[in-house]
């Protein structure tokens, strides 16, 4: 079993994921890749688990910490989401540049 | 019998959950289903209470042997399938189950094998080593250590709980009257649940940890219920006090749990841990002075002893059946209670018995002469109780202190039921009396009120430790154990005890007398309460009566019981397990005479001060004709008067006003010149310290962080993605850090 395709392939869904939330200005957007950046997260979890435990069918830690990101992602998206709608509906604008009232 | 003691976990459970029911559906359900349920509760609970009580006596009439403990202990973890989850939680719930394996002598420490055998050989089978019952259940594991939370019974343990019970019981019937159509009813009696449950918590806990929790809860129940009227400042303030007052013990109470724990070796809190450690040879007597002084400042809190007793009479803000039941009765009995079951820690860590520091006893003894002295000027006939439970508190630690445990213990056990009566019968009046508790508007009320009047008088009598109701016995094996102990190292503490036995009497016959004799003062039209409130005063007063001869004394001037009947309270709540050597002082003819003389005397003198100073005018003004032989009655004691006017007069409320005084002038003149010489320094340390040095430090600091912060912030755009963007790239160069550099 090799790797590194694995590897490549989080790795290009990480540095998509961290262009988005960088540089986009649509909440729902940023959200998104945040979401993108948590499954580049996942895709390597499951890739060392299997990797590393390759002859063990039984040990599925990486499998299983996968499984609790994805839920801890669900819950953060949940929040996310309200977030997003009451800026919304304060702002009627989810341009995460005009949101910038802590400005020190 | 249905064995009851190892699953008396059950009895604080039922009272939670009645407080989680009243909680959630009290207001639902409306006032009398409230009642109800906290009233069929507590019976239940009486009635398990009972049981627990019964198995007891009998596992002390016939202790356990050998075999029977071991099947004790597999039965249990049989028993208890939350331990058998594992089978590693089970072998060490196996071991630490009980304190039963250890008295079958396997892993006994030394001193306490001694003891068993010394015992065993001396007395035979009668004051065989009788070990408490423990179950206990794993409650969290933490840096290798496993804690655990569970169960103890013992003698004291079931005597607690039997108190607790009644008491409550009768006070929660006796409030369906007395918080009638109260607008925080359901409030009220969900308390009254959580504080029971918090209570019989906290006495049948099985480690020091768990003790803290259930003292915490009893103390937020306290403050809860001292506030119930939170619509007056000076109820929310009072309860504040109580709180805060408490919180200052309760950081010694924290001390002193955290380092008995670790002197016993830092494995385990549970409390038979740590007596036997204080037992044991080994013990490292200066930590456990310092940890038992620490526990003292917790008791010194809770129990309402001096400096920290101000927060007692406070607390009467509160409803009337509250005060009986957690200011008088159980939750200020609390500390006295802490130091019954911790005894070996303080015996050993303070030296009772052994040395010349009698700390306890001495705090005991100074609490107990200024809590009577106070109750002297209070006019307001609950704070005469309050000071009166402050100074009985003093004479239980004094007990405890001198080494007199039994005899300590027995009088919070008598204490409970007359004191609980007395406040009770306050609350009774102040019913009648348009809930005023000023003793200067009452009076006469003895012929409108006979029932409320008779169980007071009972309950007064029993207070000044008049023969033969309880507290003649207990208050007298105090004195006993006062005169005894130590070969009179405690003279001072009998002083101090029999001055007491004095004023208790001289102040509740003021109380009495100001209240139910002589002319009606107030605007009210007193009347008798109903069966509600009248049937629980019969109830405790007539414990009032009984409840001394438990602990009849072995010989009374001459006169023998069977051996079957006396001193069955010691018998069957003294420890015999992890206990230190105490001694018995057996009842001393000529100091029960005494203190009885003292007592009668004082009854004496408040009757002639109190009452024939005031009675004539009052009684010739309404009826003259009438009561003209009265008045004749009343000149014949006319030289008895000047007597008693000079003497009592002259003395007692001098000696109150001395008291006040002293608290006034040299006790805060010692504070405020303690305060002056302190600002004096303060004021040289202000001009050099503090605005040479540090405020130079401090402006240098302020003025170098806002230059810092004009700088940074800049960068603050409130841009998130700004942000965003900086935590990449300082990940990013972290990364590099670890993967380059590392």
């Amino acid at each position: 079993m090799f790797l590194n395709q694995f590897l490549l392939l989080a790795a290009i869904l990480f540095c998509i994921g961290v262009y988005g939330v960088l540089a986009r200005k649509n909440g729902v957007l940023v959200l998104m890749s945040i979401e993108l950046i948590l499954n580049a997260v996942n895709i390597n979890l499951v890739a060392f688990g299997a990797y590393w435990n390759a002859n063990d069918n039984t040990n599925v830690s990486g499998q299983v910490f996968a499984l609790f990101v994805i839920a801890v992602a669900a819950a953060e998206v949940g929040v996310g989401l309200a977030l997003v709608l009451l800026i919304y509906r304060n702002r009627q604008s989810i341009d995460i540049d005009d949101v910038d009232m802590l400005k020190g | 019998m249905f064995n009851m003691i190892d699953k008396v976990w059950i009895i604080p459970a039922l009272m939670a959950s009645s407080f989680l029911v009243i909680l959630f559906f009290g207001k639902r359900w409306g006032t009398r289903a409230t009642a109800g349920i906290g009233i069929a509760a507590v019976s239940i609970c009486l009635m398990l209470s009972v049981i627990v009580a019964g198995n007891w006596i009998s596992r002390v009439n016939h202790p356990p042997t050998g075999a029977a403990l071991a099947a004790d202990v597999v039965q249990a973890n049989g028993l208890t399938p939350q331990t058998g989850e594992n089978i590693a939680a089970e072998a060490n719930a196996a071991t630490h189950d009980s304190g039963e394996t250890v008295a079958a002598g396997s892993t006994a420490t030394m001193s306490e094998s001694e003891h068993t055998e010394a015992s065993a050989s001396e007395h035979g089978a009668e004051h065989e080593s009788v070990p408490p019952v423990v179950r206990t259940v794993t409650w969290f594991q933490i840096g290798g250590i496993e804690f655990e939370m569970g169960t103890l019974v013992d003698g004291l343990a079931a005597m607690m709980l039997i108190t607790v019970c009644i008491i409550s019981l009768l006070v929660h019937i006796y409030s369906t009257e007395y918080l009638h159509g109260d607008v925080r009813f359901t409030h009220y009696y969900a308390f009254l649940s959580l504080f029971t449950a918090s209570m019989l918590f906290y006495v049948l806990s099985s480690n020091t940890l768990q003790m803290l929790v259930g003292w915490e809860l009893v103390g937020v129940c306290s403050f809860g219920l001292i506030g119930h009227w939170w619509e007056e400042k000076k109820n929310t303030d009072a309860a504040l006090k109580a709180f805060l007052t408490n919180r200052v013990g309760d950081i010694g109470l924290i001390l002193g749990v955290i380092i008995t724990f670790f002197a016993a070796g830092g494995t385990s809190f549970n409390v038979l841990h740590i007596n036997e450690y204080a037992l044991s040879q080994s013990a490292n007597t200066t930590l456990l002075l310092v940890g038992a002084l620490c526990l003292f400042g917790g008791v010194t809190s809770k129990s309402g002893q001096f400096p920290l007793h101000t927060w007692l009479p406070d607390a009467m803000a509160g409803p009337t059946p509250v005060s009986a039941l957690i200011h008088a009765a159980t939750m200020v009995v609390a500390g006295v209670y802490l130091i019954a079951r911790l005894y070996p820690v303080f015996f050993s860590g303070l030296a009772i018995g052994s040395s010349t520091f009698h700390y306890v006893a001495f705090i005991g003894g100074f609490t107990t002469i200024i809590g009577g002295l106070l109750a002297f000027v209070q006019t307001d006939l609950k704070k005469v109780l309050a000071y009166s439970t402050i100074s009985q508190l003093g004479y239980m630690v004094m007990a405890l202190g001198v080494g007199a445990w039994t005899a300590g213990v027995f009088h919070l056990f008598t204490h409970a039921f007359f004191k609980a009566c007395l406040f009770l019968g306050a609350g009774s009046v102040s019913h009648a009396c348009h809930h005023t508790f000023d003793m200067r508007e009452m009076g006469g009320l003895r012929k409108k009120m006979p029932i409320t009047h008779a169980t007071f008088l009972i309950a007064t009598l029993a207070l000044a430790g008049i023969f033969p109701l309880a507290g003649f016995w207990s208050k007298d094996e105090i004195l006993a154990g006062s005169a005894s102990g130590q070969d009179n190292a405690y003279t001072i503490m009998l002083i101090f005890g029999l001055i007491t036995a004095f004023l208790t009497a001289a102040y509740m016959g003021r109380a009495y007398w100001m209240t139910f004799w002589g002319d009606y003062r107030g605007h009210a039209k007193p009347h008798e309460s109903p069966k509600v409130i009248t049937v629980p005063l019969m109830v405790l007063a007539g414990c009032a009566v009984v409840l001394g001869f438990t602990n009849f004394p072995k010989s009374f001037f001459g006169f023998k019981l069977p051996g079957s009947l006396t001193t069955r309270f010691e018998h069957f709540v003294e420890p015999t397990f992890a206990f230190p050597p105490i001694q018995h002082a057996a009842f001393t003819p000529w100091l029960a005479v005494a203190s009885t003389i003292l007592a009668a005397g004082g009854l004496f003198v408040a009757y002639q001060y109190y009452e024939k100073n005031r009675g004539p005018h009052g009684l010739t003004s309404r009826n003259k004709v009438a009561l003209a032989g009265y008045t004749f009655l009343e000149n014949k004691y006319y030289l008895d008067d000047l007597y008693t006017g000079v003497v009592a007069g002259s003395t007692k409320g001098p000696i109150a006003r001395a008291a006040n005084w002293f608290n006034q002038n040299i006790l805060d003149g010692i504070i405020n010149g303690i305060g002056l010489g302190a600002r004096k320094i303060a004021a040289v340390v202000y001009v050099v310290a503090d605005q040479l040095i540090i405020d130079g430090a401090v402006n240098g600091s302020g003025q170098g962080s806002e230059g810092a912060g004009q700088l940074l912030r800049k960068i603050q755009t409130g841009k998130v993605q700004q942000y965003a963007s900086i935590l990449f790239a300082g990940a990013v160069v972290l990364a590099g850090v670890l993967v380059f550099v590392v």
